[in-house]
Formats: C-alpha cells, structure tokens, sequence
C-alpha cells in the first residue's frame, strides 16, 4: 500500500511537471514582467502621437508638438548645432519618452519648475532639456525661447497630459529604479558581461555603432558619447537603465548585480569632460562631488586591471560647452593642451552670447 | 625609435584592414560566382530571389550583408539553423566556397522586394509598426536595430528592406515557434514572440516594398 501511494504521487508529481514543461514552451521566453504598480503608486499613460491629432488643441500647437516629437526621435538632425555626439533623447528616454522605467519625461514637466541639487537653484523645464543637452548629448542646448526649445518642451508637456502640477506623488515607473548591488560592483565582472551582452551593438570599444557614418547604436564612452556631466555617468543611473531596459527589448533580463557590474565597466571608461569644468579636474571633483560627481569616477584615479586611464577626457574634438547656466549665459570652450597632467585650461574661448 | 613607428604604422595598416566591412570576409567574388549554379534554382540568376505566396518564398541575397550570409551558411550545416531546403546545400560547400559566395552575392545589385497583395491600411499599419513600433507591447521599431531604412546595420542587424514578404513572414514565425533560434543573444527572438499575425503580415508587406539599397 505504501509503495503504491509513493508510486501515485510520483506519478502525480511527474505528470504536474509534464505539464508544466508542456505549457512553459507555449509561454514566452522573454516575457515583458514590469512590476504591477504598489498601493498607492499613480500610474500614468501618457497620450500617443495618434491621441494628438484627435485633440482639441489650436493645429499650430499640434504642428509644434509634432516637431517637438521629430527632434526628440530623431535629434541627430541637430548634429553639430546643439548634439556633439552619437546619442539622442530617445537613448536614453526610450519608447518616444513615454516607457516606464526608462526615464518618462512627463515627470519633468510636472516636477519643474523645482530647486534641482545639481544645480542649486530653481530650474525651469527648459533648462532641464538644456542639461540633456549640455551633457548627455555633449552639446549646445537650443536657446531658451527658440523654436527648437518650444517644439521639445511642448512635446514633453503633450505626455503630461491631464497630470496636475505641483503634487509630488509617488509615480509608477519613473526614472530607473535598482535595489542596492548585493556585493560590491565589479569592473572585471562587468567587463566580461558587456562582452557578452553589450558589445554586438555598443562595440567592443564603446563607440557604438554608425552606419553610413552616422549614428545608429549609441556609444557607451569615448568621444561620442555622453560626457562626465550626464546623469547617466552616475553609476546608479547607468545600473537602473541597464537593468530596466537594456539588451533592447529584454528588460530585467540582467540581474540587479549584473546591472551594477555593467555599469560600474561602463562608466569607468573615458569620456568627454564634464562642462563645469574649472580649469582644475580634482577642483571640479570636488566642487560637485556632494550633488554629483560622489556618484560617478571623474576625477578620481582608480586602479582598473585594464586602463591606465585618469578618467579626464582632453576630448575637445567638439567642443566642450560650458552651459549658460553655469557661467552667466556665455557658452566657453575649453581648450586644453595634456590628457591627464595638468588638466588645465590653456583658455577659454566664448561662443557667443546666449 | 624606428621600431616604435613601425610599429605604429602596421597597426595603423591592420586597422584599416578591419575597418573596410565589404572585404573583411576572405572570399573571392569570382570564384563564388562560379560555384553559384546550386543556388540559382532557387535564388535566381541575378541572387534577388522569389516571392511565392502560400509557399516558401526565396530569400533575396544580392546586396546583403557578405558576413550574415556566410554566418547562415554555416549554420545551415551545423545545424544552428534549421531549413530542410538549405542544409543539403550548406553541408556541400566547403567553408571557402561559403565565403565565396557570400562575397558573391554581397556584391550583386539588389533588386525589388515583393508582396503576395496587401492593401494600403495594411501597408500603412506595417510602416508605423516597422519605424515607430508598438512600445506599449515592448515591440521595438525594426529601424532600431536593422539601421537606417532598415537596410542593414552591420553583421548581425542584416538588411531587411527590399526583402520578399513571404520570407520575412515566414522567418518570424519561424522565431515565433522555436523553429528558428540562431539570432544573436535572441535579440529577434524576443520581439517576433510578441508580435500578431496581423502585425507579421502588415510590417513583412511594407518592409518587402522599401528600396534595399
């Protein structure tokens, strides 16, 4: 009778797992699980391209929120004027700035205008896509008040649609939210997963990738991509986007710690320099380590297996611009001479009045 | 100090070796077309291939990727990737008649893709899938990795503008049950199994009338 019972529930077990296995393979193998909003969380969906053109709205407005979505999808049309490098709004906002966990911007529009710790003063949405541009895209922003900086800010308000200002709710899926690391990130680790993961679309040396010598992947360091000022040199930041978004189209797929391993690889590497930079690498270091630079390796002399690297880009081949929020509104380009010696400054050179 | 410049010098000479992408496969354009006549039955004198509605339409290969298609060769044989109809040729070739022909055919004028009929809301709906995707289902606009007019970004990301809609069909249902699984790290993989019938036939019809070239 035993023997029989055992023999049953082996049977029964084996059959539960049978068809178990017989169901995972009619189930998809890289399932879209974005975690279900917690209690208390607002969730918000923002308005399509689609939903515009039934909107009441004036159809100049619409033409310039139109504009607004074509310079934010396609911003390399801006090369050279305002983007100094191979990156977009969409690398990093992807999904058109509408994907959870990839950054939405309408969270911009209804947390500006506010004190940002970046900066220390009261930014408006302008200047807030002026520092995507100043430093993500290693650029010049378009002036406030421009047709451009119009088109881009009332695309960013059209995805805020129907949110009220002022009220700072916990929203689900903003920014790229990451637990801790469970152990210390690991360059070595992150060296090898950015192999295997990254490197078939970012290139093994970062650059990403161009077609027809324009950018298509974007590159991860190096002097076309992202500057020592962007948000995404901060290790956090790059860890939460990989681990929310990235291979593309497999979000959550690399784990929390792989995440930080990756990112901590990543923004290691050399980049063009921070645009607030003084003259001075450890002053500059310094004066922003609290509100920024606590979070990322510019400056700071680390020992790296691989890299002899003092993580101070003499990358000038663009432009450093310092933007106007910095220096009175005058854009300066930095003209440096040494990669890592002195670091200073050889001169400032104005670009004009903004 | 001589030797450091030297040194220098053939780096520089490598390096530009490898960045000049249409002749980084060692093949011979040559000798590919004389070893072609096995493909041609198939897909065609000119490598453009055929659409065949209902049927198993024929791959263009003229003007694609030399590295992607020596890749499918290889894997044709080895099993990687599973095709009943191409195996028995791929375990024919040597690895030096692969490369061959795939310089061969790299290098061959693309001509036009074709549909088996599609309507304009069908067309319409495959264009706004094919360049701005469906992001609230995690479908990502085939442009982000296929390039620039979806005409091919490197090895890995082949061209698929110009390409026969019966193929690109068949080839992400392909994904869809398991059948074809040789896409790098699964990258294709995982955007065909979320994609609808209705969402393979509108993007393979508006792809198949874009210019390859």
């Amino acid at each position: 009778m035993k023997i029989k019972i055992t023999a049953l529930l082996a049977s029964l077990v084996l059959a539960i797992s049978f068809s178990a296995s017989a169901l995972a393979k009619q189930e998809l193998r890289f399932p879209i699980n974005l975690p279900e909003a917690k209690e208390g969380q607002v969730v918000h969906v923002p308005p399509t391209m689609a939903d515009l053109e039934d909107a009441d709205l004036h159809p100049e407005l619409k033409r310039t929120i139109r504009r607004g979505y074509d310079l934010f999808m396609n911003t390399q049309q801006l090369r050279g004027k305002n983007v100094f490098n191979d990156m977009t709004c969409k690398s990093c906002h992807m999904g058109e700035g509408r994907l959870p966990f990839a950054a939405p911007v309408w969270r911009a529009v209804i947390a500006m205008p506010n004190f940002r710790g970046k900066n220390q003063h009261v930014n408006n949405l302008e200047e807030r896509i002026a520092g995507c541009f100043a430093f993500s895209m290693n650029g010049k922003p378009p002036a406030y008040g421009s047709d451009d900086m119009i088109a881009l800010t009332a695309y960013h308000q059209w995805l805020a649609k129907g949110l009220p200002t002022f009220e700072r709710k916990n929203f689900y899926g903003r920014g790229y939210p990451i637990e801790d690391a469970p152990k210390a990130p690991s360059y070595k680790r992150g060296e090898k997963l950015y192999a295997d993961n990254c490197a078939i679309c970012h290139s093994d040396d970062g650059s990403g990738m161009r077609v027809d010598g324009k950018a298509h992947f974007p590159a991860v360091w190096g002097d076309l991509s992202y500057n020592w000022g962007a948000g995404i040199s901060r290790l956090h930041t790059l860890a939460g986007f990989v681990r929310n978004n990235m291979p593309l189209g497999q979000p959550l797929t690399m784990s929390v710690q792989e995440s930080w391993d990756l990112a901590e690889y990543i923004d290691s590497q050399e980049r063009p320099h921070d645009p607030r930079f003084t003259g001075d690498l450890k002053e500059t270091r310094a004066k922003y380590l609290d509100t920024f630079h606590k979070h990322t390796y510019y400056g700071s002399w680390i020992q790296l297996a691989s890299a002899t690297a003092c993580n101070s880009s003499n990358n000038t081949s663009f432009g450093v611009f310092i933007p106007s929020v910095f220096l009175g509104r005058l854009f300066k380009r930095c003209i440096m001479n040494s990669k890592c010696s002195s670091s200073k400054c050889l001169k400032h050179e104005p670009l004009g009045q903004y | 100090m001589e030797s450091k410049y030297t040194k220098k010098f053939s780096a520089l000479l490598l390096g530009l070796l490898f960045s000049l992408p249409v002749f980084a496969l060692d093949g011979d354009a040559e000798r590919g077309q004389a070893n072609s006549a096995i493909c041609m039955a198939c897909h065609q004198a000119d490598g453009n291939g055929m659409n065949i509605p209902g049927g198993e339409s024929w791959p263009r290969l003229a003007g694609m990727n030399a590295d992607y298609i020596y890749k499918q060769l290889k894997e044709f044989k080895n099993g990687t990737r599973v095709n009943a109809s191409m195996m028995p040729f791929a375990t024919m070739l040597d690895d030096q008649q692969k490369k061959d022909l795939a310089v061969y055919y790299s290098q061959l004028p693309a001509g036009e893709g074709a549909h088996g009929g599609a309507d304009a809301e069908l067309l319409a709906y495959g264009e706004k899938l094919a360049t701005a995707g469906d992001w609230d289902r995690y479908i990502v606009p085939c442009s982000t990795c296929h390039g620039p007019g979806n005409q091919g970004a490197g090895e890995h990301f082949p061209g698929i503008a110009g390409q026969h809609a019966g193929y690109i069909e068949s080839q992400l249902v392909a994904w869809q049950k398991g059948e074809r699984d040789n896409d790098p790290q699964h990258l294709m993989l995982a955007i065909a199994e979320r994609m609808n019938d209705y969402d393979i036939k509108a993007v393979a019809a508006w792809l198949s009338t874009q210019p390859a070239q």
